[in-house]
């Protein structure tokens, strides 16, 4: 590096402040000539006049050029008159291009932050922002069913290959991470059964658990929330950035209902593919269960069969697949909901994204847990 | 990031080009995609100092050419020259004290839709210099001005902004650092009459006051008769013809012919005539 790219000298010449600036005054050695600037600016003495000597100045640009006004503007500022002389004739436009710049006239004010204000002001949004989530909910709940209603009584306007497309997207390719984690899943609810069970000779109650634990729960809950993770995070995104680019709008425009060609199908999907994956993950759970019933706990799977049989009832089974659509409606809500609410921005469809999937797993688990009291209640 | 500053600015010496050498030289460059070849041998000079706007039809290939000069899109054969050196000859280092020194303005403005206007034009000082809060606020409000947006407009994000604006404030982000070149994709298209002559007004007081090198793809005839010194023209991969405007006019080729006496261009000398 150079020894002395830039520098910045200071003199008295007959009353008069003079300062010598030298160098390549660019932006690569802004920060340098910053700190020249500021030095000189805290050990300087009361001057009437002050002038500012760029005849040795190399190279200037547009950093360099505002560092040299506004070193003339700090002196104004305090009631001294300052030039600037001796300027490259090359660089004068640039000089007066930048002279006309930072008049702050309307610049917006930055806001200073304040902690305590800050954690409040996020408090009161998070609340306002719930009662908005639910009310929305409920609100794009309502145009959802008005907009089945209407394709109800025009059977004809259905977006029937939509449908079936999402379904493909939805439903059919997610089968094979559902089938396989729902495996282990009952694989590894009979290892721990038979473990503990026996213990007291209790083990044959193993498939009692598995097969009432997967029917009623835990088959609908794993298969939601694998579904709220996959498919209604892309949903989000989908809706998302075709919102960021106005395709929404266009849709809107054409006089096409978002809701009709968009969410509707995608809702749809949801609905009847969470059931057919439910009832696919139970049977992949408790295939699992038998499994390691058989090679771990020594009963063939006849034994296993015979045991299930007399174990679970009707309705078991329907327990949980009654509780499929709801889990898919409410994936399908949130994800839309949360899609449609996205700004402009990269960042803004990432947040939304992320809200989506931790807002619907919530809501299925709350909704699970309504079930749970309205099965008990019912005795079933 | 004090190192990267350190080292760069070795590489912001004024540049060693020997006079008259054209500051981007391209020789026989072919790029495809799959078996659609879209630059079929081509051969561009642009020189020191000078506004060249680039002609062709749309999907003829003009983003795609800019694109391989920056090394956004790779040839499959070809040599480009960047201030003397040969880029493929560069290590990583050198390439990126290169890229420090030009800016670009993408056809859709590409402005990081989080940040705000001020942060985006920010970015670039940054990324490459260690500077105070306070330096890089006010560098950042004197570009936004030059480019003859308010100063208001750099607490906005990128969504919050009309078309015109987020070229403008694309401008500023691509010259932040003084760059000696500027590649500028249709800058001035989607822009009204207005905003598209004072942009071309805006170019060329800039490339006056900081000496800058600008290559323009445009399709706008007002930029190219008002703005810019010389045109090179491209069609089926090639660069057809290179001049200043009055020779375009004059030029034989049936695409130039079509592209500068078509209807729309005559409706335009009629309308200065009259
Ligand atoms: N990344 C890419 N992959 C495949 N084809 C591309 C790609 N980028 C550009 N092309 C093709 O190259 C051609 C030239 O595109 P482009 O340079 O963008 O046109 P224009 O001259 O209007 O700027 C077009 O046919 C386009 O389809
Ligand atoms: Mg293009």
């Amino acid at each position: 590096m150079a020894a002395q790219a830039v520098s910045l000298n200071r003199k008295e010449e007959a009353g008069k402040l003079v300062l010598e600036a030298a160098g390549r005054w660019i932006s690569s050695f802004a920060g340098q000539i910053e700190r020249l600037v500021v030095d000189l600016e805290t050990k300087r003495a009361k001057s009437a006049a002050v002038s500012i000597d760029a005849s040795h100045i190399e190279q200037l640009d547009t950093a360099g050029a505002w560092l040299l006004e506004r070193m003339r503007r700090d002196f104004e500022g305090k009631g001294a008159k300052a030039e600037i002389v001796g300027l490259d004739p090359r660089y004068k436009v640039l000089l007066e291009e930048v002279k006309q710049t930072n008049t702050g006239k309307d610049a917006e004010e930055q806001r200073d932050h304040n902690a305590v204000e800050d954690t409040l002001g996020y408090v009161c949004e998070m609340v306002v922002g719930f009662v908005k989530d639910s009310a929305e909910f409920v609100q794009f709940l309502g145009a959802a069913v008005v907009t089945m209603g209407r394709v109800l009584v025009r059977p004809w306007t259905f977006r029937f290959t939509s449908v079936v497309n999402q379904m493909d997207r939805a439903g059919f390719r997610s089968i094979p991470i559902i089938v396989l984690i729902l495996f282990l899943i009952g694989g590894i609810l009979a290892q721990q059964g038979i473990f503990h069970f026996r213990k007291f000779g209790a083990e044959t109650f193993v498939v009692d658990m598995v097969g009432i634990l997967v029917l009623r729960e835990v088959g609908v809950l794993i298969t939601s929330i694998m579904l709220a993770g996959r498919s209604g995070s892309a949903y989000t995104a989908e809706l998302g950035s075709m919102k960021m680019r106005e395709e929404v709008d266009a849709l809107r425009v054409m006089g096409r209902d978002p809701m009709e060609i968009l969410i509707l199908p995608r809702m749809i999907a949801l609905i009847i593919a969470l059931p057919l994956l439910t009832f696919i993950g139970s049977m992949a759970a408790l295939f699992g269960g038998m499994v390691t019933a058989w090679l771990y706990g020594g009963f063939t799977p006849e034994i296993f069969a015979e045991r299930l049989r007399d174990a679970i009832s009707w309705s078991t089974f329907w327990v949980g697949m009654i509780k499929a659509p709801f889990m898919g409606a409410v994936i399908a809500l949130v994800a839309c909901v949360e899609g449609l609410r996205v700004q402009g921005s990269a960042e803004s469809l990432g947040e939304h994204t992320t809200a989506s999937v931790v807002k619907s797993i919530f809501l299925v688990i709350v909704l699970d847990g309504f079930f749970a009291i309205f099965f008990a209640s019912i005795d079933w | 990031m004090a190192e990267v500053g350190n080292q760069t600015q070795a590489a912001r010496k004024p540049s060693k080009v020997p006079n008259n050498y054209p500051i981007i030289r391209v020789r026989d460059v072919w790029v495809s995609f799959g078996s659609h070849a879209v630059l079929k041998g081509l051969d561009l000079d642009v020189k020191q100092g000078e506004i060249l706007g680039f002609v062709g039809a749309s999907g003829g290939g003009k983003s795609v050419l800019m694109r391989t000069i920056i090394g956004l899109v790779k040839k499959q054969k070809g040599t480009i020259e960047v201030f003397g050196h040969d880029v493929d000859r560069l290590s990583e280092e050198e390439l990126h004290a290169i890229e420090r020194r030009w800016g670009v303005l993408f056809q859709h403005g590409a402005l990081f839709s989080s940040l705000t206007v001020r942060q985006n034009i920010q970015f670039p000082l940054r990324e490459y210099l260690n500077l105070s809060q306070r330096l890089m606020d006010e560098i950042a409000i004197a570009k936004l001005e030059m480019v003859g947006l308010p100063a208001f407009v750099a607490e906005k994000y990128p969504s919050q902004l009309s078309g015109g604006m987020v070229k403008r404030a694309a401008l500023a982000r691509s010259l932040v650092l003084d760059p000696e070149i500027v590649f500028l994709d249709e800058p001035t298209s989607g822009l009204d009459p207005i905003s598209a002559g004072e942009f071309d007004d805006l170019i060329k007081a800039l490339q006056q006051t900081l000496g800058l090198t600008v290559f323009m793809v445009t399709h706008d005839l007002d930029s190219l008769h008002n703005a810019c010194d010389r045109i090179a023209a491209l069609a089926d991969g090639k660069v057809i013809a290179t001049g200043p405007i009055g020779d375009m006019l004059k030029s034989d080729h049936p695409w130039l012919r079509a592209y500068f006496h078509g209807k729309r261009a005559s409706s335009r000398l009629d309308g200065k005539k009259a």
